[in-house]
């Protein structure tokens, strides 16, 4: 005998509205359909109707958490059609507050993760830690979480030593306080219990249900768009971080090992920063064609831009990575058990906002 | 600036699609262009950070078959479609009818465009309903 | 009982439309560094139990029905706060074909905190203003709905802020307080008697 349960929308775990009706065998789910659209706003039409160099600021408020990426890769696609060269120094600034974004966002993931099996003291510990990076952004951009930093051609905001300094004291302090946090959510084995063996996919099947993401690399496959070396991550060595569990448990590893790379690719790139201008002035309006990826904190993002000449795109096109792993979501709750689903979902680190833009 | 690999039909699609995947493509997404008259469908896939894109071109009114037999991974970005751009799909693995993401009050086919409005003009349900057969 | 509704308010927070700005540094409003437990504030996640509504974003045509239901199950007294710009007005938002538009035009709204997203400490101080609300609600005082200091600007080109733009909005604000003042004056007895 099979039943209907509706997961959703307004449920304690879930920041934001999602519903999946889950079919469940007693306590066993059969299926999952995900009914979605609770925050569907209709943001690529209106990015049709303002002008390109607006669409910027417009694009940051696709996702509140990796705001600055979204900007980032939105810029790059069109400074590949219009052919802009940005300066050296944008390169680098970016890198160092997409990587900011990237710790952040990370932060937040194990804490509400955390918060979904109860652990409400490790939700609290790792929020008070990622107030140290929210502090950094602050003192570098003036925003907390919608910095403005990056433009077509470049960024609009520098970071001068005092600010350098200051950016590297906050992240000797996360590094100091998030030892202990790291500490429990690898090692405890309560949260062992919740996390290991749970929301497994493996790699092949990952792949082929186009997982992206700390999703995909937790399952063995090493794909990282960073690799590809946009904007300065060339230059400052990179490797991705890889698990082979495949479960939970290997997705909040992979979680928390990117945590210290990024860390160590911020001070890199303070360290390399080099002198120069901020940003390039351009002329004209885009013409012609772009598909952009950039590697955010949930995995690669696709931006498509399609430019007609005028100041008003003719499509863009946005496919965010929560987006791509709703399938992949899908296929790691069957089989498990109705307490695990929370879990199951918080693992993929999904951003509603995100994916239905 | 993207490149376009290779423009398929309706008749060769499954095969051009399924071809790429047996050799280890990645299904990335899909986009649609509404280019007045007929629908720019575009098939973005991935392997080893190379992007490869393949192109379809639909007349408005046409129905696309689904590739959701051979690529679940395409099943939400299809229905999507069905949403925004009222492209009807066939064959779907899970079909929501056309009401994905909007709800049943929503204006209908938000991102098509009415052929010689212009870019900006967003069909709601009472225009829609005025003028049903334009498409 | 009702005293203990001044001194530890419950809160429910409810995403509408946001981009989740506003959602995260809600919910950083509730860890160490801001502390907003300090107050007596609990967040909980069921509706019944809640005496403040937090919503985030705007309204859409899916989210209403949901926003509506969630507003419903809440006990008398309630205070809702609206936290940004989207669910004042629909914020940057606001020409979206699927947005309807702010909060108000579903359930009427008693505090809002500007800023996209706002500051925690501006959170932190909607959500006193809203314990104070709630006090006069459960006295039985009539509270005004507050006057958005804004004008919705509908349409890509928005024009700049003109003087007689500015006078505009002054007499506009002023009219409306003549007309709360009146209605208060015409309905002493009806708390729930708002002017849209």
């Amino acid at each position: 005998m099979s039943m209907l349960v509706p997961f959703g929308p307004q449920h304690p775990v879930l920041p934001e509205p999602l519903q999946l009706r889950l079919e469940l065998d007693d306590e066993k789910v059969v299926s999952a359909i995900p009914v979605v659209g609770y925050v569907h706003r209709g943001l690529e039409k209106l990015a049709e109707q303002k002008d390109f160099i607006q669409d910027t600021y417009l694009i940051e408020r696709v996702c509140g958490i990796c705001s600055f990426q979204h900007s980032m890769a939105y810029s790059m696609g069109v400074e590949e059609i219009m052919n802009i060269e940005v300066p050296e120094r944008a390169n680098y600034l970016r890198v160092i507050w997409a990587e900011l974004h990237r710790m952040h966002s990370h932060l937040l993931a194990l804490g509400l993760l955390a918060d979904a099996f109860g652990f409400e003291n490790l939700f609290y510990t790792i929020w008070k830690v990622r107030e140290e990076i929210m502090d950094a952004m602050e003192a570098t951009t003036g925003a907390r979480v919608m910095l403005g930093a990056c433009c077509i051609g470049g960024v609009r905001k520098d970071i001068n030593a005092e600010q350098a300094k200051f950016v590297l004291e906050k992240l000797a302090n996360f590094e100091k306080d998030f030892k202990r946090p790291a500490e429990v959510i690898l090692g405890d084995y309560s949260v062992k219990e919740r996390l290991c063996g749970v929301g497994i996919i493996d790699g092949k099947k990952a792949y082929e249900l186009g997982t992206v993401g700390p999703a995909l690399r937790g399952s063995g496959v090493a794909k990282d768009h960073r690799m590809t070396g946009y904007a300065a991550y060339g230059k400052l060595g990179f490797e991705p971080v890889v698990e082979n569990d495949c479960d939970c448990y290997a997705r909040t590893k992979v979680r928390v090992r990117e945590l210290y790379q990024s860390c160590e690719l911020v001070k890199a790139a303070l360290a390399a920063l080099p002198e120069g201008e901020l940003k390039t002035p351009f002329k004209g309006n885009p013409l012609g064609e772009a598909a952009v990826r950039v590697e955010q904190p949930r995995g690669e993002v696709l931006y498509y831009l399609r430019g007609n000449g005028t100041d008003k795109l003719d499509r863009l096109r946005i496919r965010t990575p929560t987006f791509a792993n709703i399938a992949p979501l899908l296929n790691m709750l069957v089989g498990c058990g109705l307490p695990d689903v929370a879990v199951i979902i918080l693992s993929i680190d999904p951003c509603i906002s995100c994916t239905e833009r | 600036m993207m490149t376009v690999n290779e423009v398929l039909t309706l008749e060769n699609q499954q095969e051009k699609i399924g071809a790429l995947l047996l050799h280890g493509y990645r299904f990335v997404t899909m986009t649609v262009v509404d280019k007045g008259e007929e629908f720019d469908i575009i098939y973005h896939f991935d392997l080893d950070y190379d992007m490869v894109n393949y192109q379809l071109v639909l007349k408005k009114g046409d129905v696309l078959p689904s590739i959701s037999d051979i690529c679940f991974a395409a099943v939400i970005v299809e229905n999507e479609i069905q949403d925004l751009f009222g492209i009807t799909v066939s064959n779907l693995a899970i079909d929501y009818e056309k009401h994905f993401l909007l709800a049943p009050d929503a204006p209908a086919e938000p991102f098509c465009r009415v052929p010689g409005v212009g870019v900006t003009a967003v069909k709601t349900t009472a225009a829609a309903a005025e003028n049903g057969g334009d498409k | 009982m009702s005293k203990a509704i001044k001194k530890s308010p419950w809160v429910v927070h409810f995403n509408c439309n946001s981009c989740n700005g506003c959602d995260i540094e809600f919910l950083a409003c509730l860890t160490p560094t801001y502390d907003v437990e300090r107050f007596g504030v609990l967040h909980v996640g069921n509706p019944k139990h809640a005496d403040v509504l937090v919503v985030t974003g705007s309204v859409n045509n899916r989210n209403k029905h949901v926003l509506k239901n969630v507003y419903d199950q809440m006990p008398e007294p309630k205070v809702v706060v609206a936290m940004g710009a989207c669910p004042a007005t629909g914020g940057i938002f606001a020409d979206c074909y699927n947005v309807i538009g702010g909060v108000n035009k579903v359930i009427p709204v008693d505090v809002h905190v500007p800023g996209c997203p706002p500051k925690p400490e501006a959170m932190m101080d909607g959500i006193i203003e809203a314990v104070g609300i709630l006090e006069k609600k459960r006295k039985g005082e009539t509270v005004d709905a507050p006057v958005l200091p804004v004008k919705v600007v509908k349409g890509p080109e928005a024009p700049p802020m003109t003087p007689e733009m500015q006078a505009k909005i002054a007499a506009a604000k002023a009219a409306a307080a003549a007309k709360a003042a009146a209605a208060k004056a015409a309905a002493e007895n009806q708390p729930e008697a708002k002017a849209e």
